[in-house]
């Protein structure tokens, strides 16, 4: 790692530290050429109205999806995306992004399915960036392209899918979605439209953890102590577990993944990005309603 | 059917059709930055403001039916929601000053033919979708159509 790490307090007690830099960190490294800022958002013309300067954008929705097949973008156009922002192999990419950083979460979890060595995510995002009144730009930043390899991407240990989720029922899954998601209630998130599953409740045996319980009131990741009481104590994970995270379409529990992989440790967490908008109109998989985690039984 | 949609709208349409799909998002951009305030009456009555739940982020509306029957519509969404104003703006620029026959003519899907569902998430545009039929829902309960 060419770039040193944040070394903020803060950081000390979460697993992987080097995952995480602060908004006071990254202000005064936004100069250096082997770091490039990331911005990506649930609001695709956030990056428009102001982003730090130099930072480029990366939309989870245009760039990193294929667009025909419900799948991410192969190593080709991963390699064409990255060297036109001028990312190459060994550059430092740190992600921010709205809500949390809940899509740059997802975006960073991309970043991993191709094995980008050194990627990390600024704690708070964009509303903590905004609200400390720092520097914003609309200047499109403009980097020289550069090439990024062709990388296979590399599923397996990072993606579940759905027969993955159904050999593993029995193991530890956390459901991110809202509680009237978890138990049936609704099929969507509160507030948001209907996005059309056919079944509402939650896969057997998950439990119920909200993505934004991780989050504290200005967007950073909560301390280990906390994350430790809302996942171990709360949720019963245990060290050495299995894990399997998933939400609606796999954006909002990229976010519980980065906090169970990175901050908290597990080293085997699975995003499981088919989520509910598979699992709720799949046929003939379990399914359990109501606020209890439930059993798993033989389909 | 014979209905035309109105001239705004219409040429609305046609000018995000007319451009490249990058340069769709900022024409959607430049409409966010011309979304008009409030009147004060409803700036300071919030409670007369319908919220649209479908969208992702805190967006109200209004419609009054004047007495020569046409339509005003209002709307506000905050400045850290682009996509959001962007999206009401088409409307309140395109709705206000229409007849009520007008206005309750105007296609559902409108909001799919500006060429920007592939640039932005179907969700998004549902949001979009469930404005317009929002303020037609208001629309007839103020005109008395049914």
């Amino acid at each position: 790692m060419t770039v040193s790490p944040d070394h903020n307090p803060k950081f000390a007690n979460y697993a992987h530290p080097e995952a995480l830099v602060s908004t006071e960190w990254l202000a005064t490294r936004l100069s250096e050429d082997n770091i490039v800022v990331v911005e990506s958002d649930e609001d695709v013309l956030l990056y428009e109205i102001g982003h730090i300067p130099g930072a480029v954008k990366i939309d989870w929705h245009t760039d990193l999806n294929d667009p025909v097949v419900r799948d991410y973008v192969k190593g080709q156009n991963f390699a064409e995306l990255l060297g036109s922002k001028g990312i190459s192999r060994d550059t430092t990419v740190v992600i921010y992004g709205d809500k949390s950083n809940w899509w740059a979460a997802y975006a960073l979890w991309v970043f991993k399915l191709f094995g980008h060595p050194d990627v990390r995510l600024l704690d708070g995002g964009r509303d903590k960036w905004i609200s400390e009144g720092r520097e914003l730009t609309t200047a499109k930043a403009h980097r020289e392209s550069v090439t990024y390899p062709v990388i296979v991407r590399e599923d397996t240990a990072l993606r579940a899918f759905k027969e993955d989720v159904l050999a593993h029922l029995g193991q530890p899954l956390i459901d991110v979605r809202s509680p009237q998601e978890y138990s049936g209630e609704r099929t969507h998130m509160p507030d948001y439209p209907q996005e059309g599953a056919l079944r509402g409740g939650h896969i057997p045996g998950a439990a119920s953890v909200p993505w934004s319980k991780a989050a504290a009131e200005d967007g950073t990741f909560r301390p280990r102590a906390e994350l430790d009481s809302i996942y171990r104590v709360g949720a019963g994970l245990k060290p050495g577990d299995d894990v399997i995270a998933y939400c609606r379409i796999g954006e909002r529990s990229s976010h519980t993944w980065f906090v169970l992989k990175y901050l908290m440790g597990f080293d085997t967490v699975r995003n499981y990005d088919g989520s509910w908008v598979e699992w709720g109109n799949a046929v003939r998989v379990p399914i359990v309603m109501g606020e209890e985690p439930g059993a798993f039984s033989a389909v | 059917m014979t209905f035309q949609l109105p001239a705004v709208l219409s040429e609305t349409r046609d000018d995000f059709l007319d451009l490249s799909e990058t340069d769709r998002l900022q024409l959607l951009l430049e409409f966010s930055q011309e979304l008009p305030a409030l009147p004060a009456k409803y700036a300071e009555h919030p409670e007369l403001l319908e919220r649209v739940e479908e969208c992702q982020s805190p967006v109200f509306i209004f419609v009054d039916v004047n007495a020569d029957s046409t339509v005003s519509v209002y709307a506000t969404a905050p400045e850290q929601s682009p996509t959001t104003r962007g999206f009401a703006s088409i409307l309140v620029q395109g709705l206000s000053g229409l007849s009520v026959d007008d206005a309750l003519q105007i296609p559902s899907d409108f909001p799919d033919t500006l060429g920007l569902t592939k640039l932005i998430s179907p969700l998004r545009v549902r949001g979009m979708t469930a404005m317009l039929w929002r303020i037609k829902r208001q629309i007839k309960e103020k005109s008395g159509a049914v």
